[in-house]
């Protein structure tokens, strides 16, 4: 990694980080959201309304362990449901975090250096709550190390040509790299905390978190080291996540889902509901906390692009969906791809239609890319679209298949609700948490960002 | 231990105290500064190389389970298919590269920074704390073969700091 390269205001829109911020100004605005900022009535009712609607989840996955994944809207031939929609939809807000910390690094993109911590905590919440999704759905939670290979008793061991258990490979090892490539990162501005805090509590906590971290230049030159090499081990890995999450869908003979464009056109859904997701969260963050100093319209305006383009993407992919199921010449996709415009959930998949491929087409228009307002709203309607897009896909493939006999509709229950609106409880319970305990912006990279950070070597005396 | 304003004084100083000769020495800084790379002539690859073999024991682990599981552990004939189909090992084989390879990353850089480090002299020095928010030092340790009391304050004095603090241990 070289030094940020500034480039003329001229194309872009604004700065990277206002003019007037200086090495200590960053580090004491930053640190001072944990170390001295009250906590607010805002905050608190923000974490209480957050954590209430975790209880959901709470009652949500007791009553499945009583009673069974009955409980659920799940039949013969739906047998995946919400479990599955939301498992998809969850890991797809996830990806975002890792395009914007791994890809963008090795893309020398400067402006990342804001938003990267916020959207790195972004993934790794949202792959938690991923995560409860096929583990409640085996309906025996308390099993679900029978996925892992080890010795036992008795003497079975996974199937490894099974994209599900390549799932369970996947996510896990997205997990662990997003928390290891995340705590990395966290390290120097650990050490700041500690430096900076006042109380023995805080230091001794921060302290024991920054493991004598003492900003030496040898150590930063491992360091940069070992993040790039992160950087460039984790970019394959996200592409790699949803591809495999998409694999399985395609490696199954249903019509609709046995398609080879899936793995890309999941890569591009899942890049275009997490930054969706990370517009939702920072715009908020950004005008509570007053960082739209740090966070510029330059920051919005960026996302928004990505937003839009990869809105192209998918609009991509379910043109060539609908195309290739008329022009396969066969009955039964042609049957699917049919029953999803016009069947019981046409109006899923019209409304999917609308917010994925239409709202974006706002953000052609660079006076909405930087209205924080009208992106905000449509970055909900997005996140609203790319949910939908996952129960369409899930749903009107395997309501219909290929015997009329076997067809059945699904409906979610009251359970079904239950767990995923408090998986959402509990994405927002450690959001609340993490703005007000950790520095939500890489101090470090940002002192990098400042005019005064260049090395100007004064002529030898 | 000397304190400079800028990270320009501070690139200049740390070169010329490697001109100098000494071997024992370090700098702070609140951020990366790739300059003083080339100025502390500081090129440890242990870093990559670890990733490397973490990253080739996790494509040889990955690989080798998915096939010991499936011809010796628990082979299943299924229609005469090879039990050892390597397509359907790749996805696997490539998480566990990247699972190994990136914990090694970290671990490695974390353990060769000598991490974690409870206790650490530089700490005795009351102003260090700003090496963590916005201030650039140079320390020489008196481990150094070169290193002589009088003779390195002069020195360091010569760099041109703002401040010289002597690191009690």
């Amino acid at each position: 990694m070289s030094q940020p390269v500034e480039l003329p205001d001229k194309i872009h829109v604004g700065p990277v980080i206002d003019e007037g911020h200086s090495l200590a100004s960053v580090s004491d605005k930053v640190g001072g959201i944990v170390l001295k900022r009250k906590i607010t009535i805002g905050w608190v009712f923000g974490l209480l309304l957050s954590f209430a609607v975790l209880q959901n989840l709470a009652a949500g996955a007791t009553w499945l362990i009583i009673k069974g994944v009955g409980v659920w809207g799940i039949n013969i031939p739906v047998g995946w449901g919400f479990a599955i929609i939301n498992f998809v939809w969850w890991i797809g807000i996830g990806h975002a975090g890792t395009l914007i910390s791994a890809i963008l690094l090795l893309l020398n993109q400067s402006w990342r250096n804001a938003i990267n911590r916020f959207a790195e905590a972004m993934t790794l919440f949202a792959v938690m709550c991923a995560g409860m999704f096929p583990v409640l759905h085996t309906g025996r939670p308390w099993l679900a190390y029978w996925l892992f290979p080890y010795p036992n008793t008795m003497d079975l061991w996974p199937q490894f040509r099974s994209p599900l258990l390549w799932d369970v490979f996947a996510v896990s090892t997205y997990f662990t790299i997003s928390a290891v490539f995340w705590f990395v990162g966290l390290l120097p501005d650990l050490a700041t905390l500690r430096d900076t805090a006042k109380t023995k509590a805080t230091q001794m906590i921060y302290g024991a978190l920054a493991m004598g971290w003492r900003n030496s230049a040898r150590h930063w030159q491992r360091y940069e080291k070992a993040s790039l090499l992160l950087a460039g081990l984790a970019t394959p890995l996200v592409v790699s996540v949803h591809t495999v999450v998409s694999f399985d869908f395609a490696v199954s003979i249903i019509p609709g889902w046995h398609t080879t464009i899936f793995p890309p056109y999941f890569v591009a859904g899942a890049i275009y509901s997490g930054f969706a997701m990370v517009l939702t969260l920072m715009i908020p963050v950004r005008k509570f906390y007053g960082l739209d100093d740090i966070i510029t319209l330059r920051h919005l305006n960026n996302m928004a692009k990505v937003t839009l383009a990869t809105a192209l993407i998918v609009a991509y992919g379910y043109t060539m969906e609908a195309f290739f199921g008329y022009f396969s010449a066969d009955t039964y996709e042609q049957h699917m791809i049919w029953n999803r415009m016009t069947g019981t959930y046409a109006i899923f998949y019209w409304c999917l239609i609308l917010c994925n491929i239409i709202t974006p087409q706002f953000l052609w228009s660079k006076k909405i890319r930087t209205s924080p307002g009208i992106l905000w709203i449509i970055s909900i309607i997005v996140n609203i679209g790319m949910w939908l897009e996952r129960f369409v896909i899930v749903v009107t493939s395997l309501h219909h298949d290929f015997l009329p006999s076997s067809w059945a509709n699904y409906w979610p229950t009251i359970w079904d609700w239950a767990v995923y609106t408090g998986t959402l409880g509990l994405f927002m319970t450690l959001i609340f948490l993490f703005v007000r305990v950790l520095p939500m912006i890489t101090i470090f990279e940002l002192r990098m960002l400042l005019p005064g950070a260049r090395v100007k070597e004064p002529v030898a005396q | 231990m000397a304190e400079f304003e800028t990270p320009g004084q501070l690139v200049a100083a740390a070169r010329r105290t490697r001109e100098a000769g000494f071997k024992k020495f370090d700098a702070y800084t609140p951020y990366p500064i790739h300059e003083l790379d080339a100025a502390m002539d500081l090129h440890d690859n242990r870093v990559s190389a670890c990733t490397f073999i973490g990253g080739l024991l996790g494509c040889i682990g990955g690989f080798g389970l998915c096939s010991w599981v499936s011809a010796v552990a628990l082979p299943l004939n299924i229609a005469g298919r090879p039990m050892i189909s390597a397509p359907m090992f790749i996805p696997i084989t490539f998480e566990c590269t990247i699972l190994l390879g990136g914990l090694t990353a970290a671990i490695s850089m974390i353990l060769m920074n000598g991490l974690p480090s409870p206790y650490h002299p530089v700490f005795n020095v009351d102003r260090f704390a700003g090496a963590a928010r916005s201030k650039f030092f140079l320390c020489i340790e008196s481990e150094d073969p070169q290193f002589n009391h009088a003779e390195t304050a002069g020195f360091l004095e010569s760099l041109g700091p703002e401040e010289i603090a002597e690191v009690p241990r």
